[in-house]
């Protein structure tokens, strides 16, 4: 029972790294972004639970910046990924062009409440 | 929807309440929700978070937006319709939102820490897993995926578990499981008159009647179950929407009358909706009938709007021009017309299959004039409803008499004698519906005022109006008070005064102050100022300056808004003394009495120990704090 569990475990991993090998490298580029941005936001939360979380209003805006750019970047993911039919005529400029103005907005109110 | 009543209500003379801006924004934010629902486009979910900030600035019922948005959301996931524009739409504005939400000093942290804003994060975390779990269904083979199902769910189930564990236990440790009191009195009716007084007294919070629905949004009222029909059948995301919207505020505005304000942008739309798929058959089947001439004829009845294929600008720009007229363009209506067009242009070819929804000609245009007619009975109602209901400013009242109009001024002439003949610097004190109104018009200080939101100060105020005279004089000594003022409404029938409003005053001061209790004001459950009264009605100080000198009028102290003669009708005041009353006697001014200089045969067992000396020092100890 175990061993099957381990040999289906092993074979998932398989098929999982095959697939995601054939996307394309720009989208492995942002896969690769959002991964940081979310281990950042994990050493925050390590951080605040060791140090303490007095400037509550820090934490917050560290935590939401990383998550919020995660996301983003996540959205500009969807709407660059050609396999992604429903977004077939949107220029990749335009996509980027809307995740920057973004990130502008949410970095002006981060920075706005980092205190 | 400018139209429509309980939307005018919020503004009275050219002056509004903060409500006004609301719910433009609150519909800003929907419409810009829906749009990036529909587009998925980046921006409109930047704009859609920026309107989100404009509401929580403006309006304390934002808390509904940031539910009724994760509502929605779950719900388009539980029916299946999960899409990227979903996730576009959703994940950016509960991030940027609820940063910008704790920007407001009034939310701060409370965006983060408080049970109204949990769905939204629940939420959030639900869609990242669905998401992630499509996009591994998107590159896995399906055998390959079931194994990964079982792996994940087995994991997944014990996280889950730990988390919530976690989570109930920080939840339900705060005694009002994180929820505030406002919110709390709107999803449990009954929690407000048990807890908070205060909150359950005043009358926009209280439950509405049916009338009141006729009243404020009229005709829309049965145009909405048609509306709610029409959204069904094309169901997409938008529309679904819609019928949540509807849904959610029907019942709150059923809890507090305030929130038929919050119904009221709902029940346009819909209405929008109905219509507009009535007034689609109707032409429909006229078109279909008429051959040839049809689209001249339409035209120049002005009024009715074809589908033709060759008028499709045109029809779009007379609709527009008919809702402006009547309601508030909705951006879906006219998509919704535009999908109506779209399915129209190849059915036309299949005849066959639309007999069964053409109508007979003379049956349609008789339809389409009844329906003009009811929007303008509409039109009528709404500008009605604004001059006589809620154009009345309630500073200055008026009645019909057969001699014509009758003004009563006496609000106005109080607040004038005040800035007139007290000092600068006098605190007066009334029950808290006049703060506003004396601080304005009077330019004194209050106590309380209709923003006061320290509840023990409020209680004072009521605790000091339902003593006895000396127990009252000591309260308002310690607040420093100089006069007090009452609106009494007995003269003249005038029925919001504070005799009627008194026993929110014992129920929100018994509230704070243990000795104060209800059932010592009432007579066998009833209240009454008659001869049946309980004596602590009738030595109480609200009682005593209301009626003070009350039998004079007209020698029977008849009073018409209770409709019987008062009980005690001669007395005298001790502690305070009347120095104005308005022509009408609708507003009554007194004054606090010096304490006296000097007090027969109680020096001795007097508390302070500077009994021995002089009246000058009395005065010290007179001012005691009472409440020590």
């Amino acid at each position: 029972m175990a061993k099957s569990t381990s040999k289906d475990a092993q074979a998932l991993f398989h098929s999982l790294r095959s697939a995601y090998a054939s996307t394309p490298t720009n989208l492995k580029i942002i896969d690769l972004y959002v991964g940081f941005a979310v281990f950042t936001a994990l050493i925050q939360v390590v951080y605040m639970a060791v140090v303490g979380s007095f400037p509550f209003n820090s934490f917050l805006s560290g935590l939401l910046s990383c998550i919020g750019t995660a996301v983003l970047a996540v959205c500009l993911r969807i709407q660059v990924n050609k396999e992604n039919k429903e977004f077939k005529d949107l220029a990749p400029e335009r996509a980027f062009a809307d995740f920057v103005l973004c990130n502008l907005v949410l970095h002006l109110v981060i920075m706005n409440f980092l205190g | 929807m400018q139209r429509v009543p309980s939307y005018i209500s919020r503004s009275v003379a050219g002056s509004y309440d903060n409500e006004a801006v609301a719910i433009f924004a609150l519909i800003f934010t929907f419409y810009l929700y829906i749009k990036t629902l529909n587009t998925g486009s980046l921006f409109y979910a930047t704009l859609n978070a920026i309107a989100y900030f404009y509401m929580v600035c403006s309006w304390g019922g934002y808390t509904f937006i940031i539910n009724l948005i994760p509502m929605h959301v779950l719900l388009c996931i539980v029916t299946g319709r999960y899409s990227s524009r979903l996730y576009i739409a959703y994940a950016p504005l509960v991030v940027l939102g609820t940063l910008l939400a704790s920007l407001v000093p009034v939310v701060g942290f409370n965006a983060v820490m408080t049970s109204e804003h949990f769905a939204s994060f629940l939420v959030f975390i639900i869609i990242h897993v669905v998401a992630l779990v499509y996009y591994i269904k998107g590159i896995l083979s399906p055998k390959m995926f079931k194994v990964a199902v079982t792996f994940v769910v087995s994991i997944g189930v014990v996280v889950c578990g730990a988390v919530l564990a976690v989570l109930i236990a920080l939840v339900a440790s705060s005694p009002t499981k994180g929820w505030s009191g406002r919110s709390l009195s709107l999803l449990d009716p009954t929690y407000a008159s048990k807890y908070i007084p205060i909150i359950a007294s005043v009358s926009e919070h209280q439950p509405p009647t049916w009338p009141s629905y006729f009243m404020d949004i009229n005709v829309l009222a049965f145009l909405v179950p048609a509306g709610i029909i029409a959204c069904f059948s094309p169901l997409s995301d938008a529309s679904s929407f819609v019928i949540l919207y509807i849904v959610t505020s029907v019942y709150f505005s059923g809890v507090m009358v305030r929130l038929m304000l919050v119904l009221a942008p709902a029940a346009c739309i819909m209405s929008g909706i109905a219509l507009s798929a009535a007034f689609d058959v109707f032409t429909r089947s006229i078109k279909f009938q008429l051959p040839g001439a049809t689209e001249n004829s339409e035209r120049d009845a002005g009024e009715t709007s074809s589908n033709s294929v060759v008028a499709q600008n045109d029809v779009a720009k007379t609709e527009k021009n008919e809702d402006a007229v009547k309601e508030r363009p909705s951006k879906k209506n006219r998509k919704k017309e535009k999908e109506k067009e779209n399915v129209e242009k190849p059915s036309v070819k299949s005849q066959i299959k639309k007999k069964l929804l053409i109508l007979p000609l003379e049956a349609s245009i008789i339809a389409i004039f009844l329906l003009v007619l009811l929007g303008a009975f509409y039109v009528v109602h709404c500008v009605w409803a604004a001059a006589e209901a809620y154009s009345a400013p309630s500073i200055v009242l008026t009645s019909h008499s057969h001699d014509g109009l009758h003004v009563f001024d006496d609000f106005r002439e109080a607040y004038a004698w005040l800035s007139h003949n007290t000092e600068v610097d006098d605190k007066v004190a009334s029950w808290w519906d006049y703060g506003y109104q004396t601080t304005a018009m009077a330019n004194r200080t209050v106590i309380v005022d209709n923003n006061t939101w320290n509840n023990t100060h409020i209680a004072t105020v009521g605790t000091a109006m339902s003593s006895p005279e000396k127990a009252a004089w000591e309260i308002f000594n310690s607040l420093d008070v100089k006069y007090v003022l009452v609106v009494f409404g007995g003269l003249v029938g005038y029925p919001s005064d504070d005799i009627n409003k008194f026993l929110w005053m014992v129920r929100i001061g018994g509230g704070v102050f243990p000795h104060i209790k209800e059932p010592d004001y009432l007579r066998d459950g009833q209240y009454r100022i008659d001869s049946q009264a309980t004596p602590t009605m009738l030595n109480c100080l609200m009682y005593k300056l209301s009626y003070y000198r009350f039998v004079e009028t007209d020698g029977k102290a008849f009073d018409r808004v209770r409709r019987t003669e008062i009980g005690k009708k001669y007395f005298k005041l001790t502690h305070f003394e009347e120095v104005f009353t308005t022509h009408h006697w609708m507003v009554r001014i007194y004054k606090l009495k010096p304490p006296k200089n000097r007090i027969r045969g109680r020096a001795k067992k007097s508390k302070s120990k500077a009994s021995s000396t002089t009246g000058t020092k009395r005065i010290g100890t007179k001012k005691k704090n009472p409440w020590h």
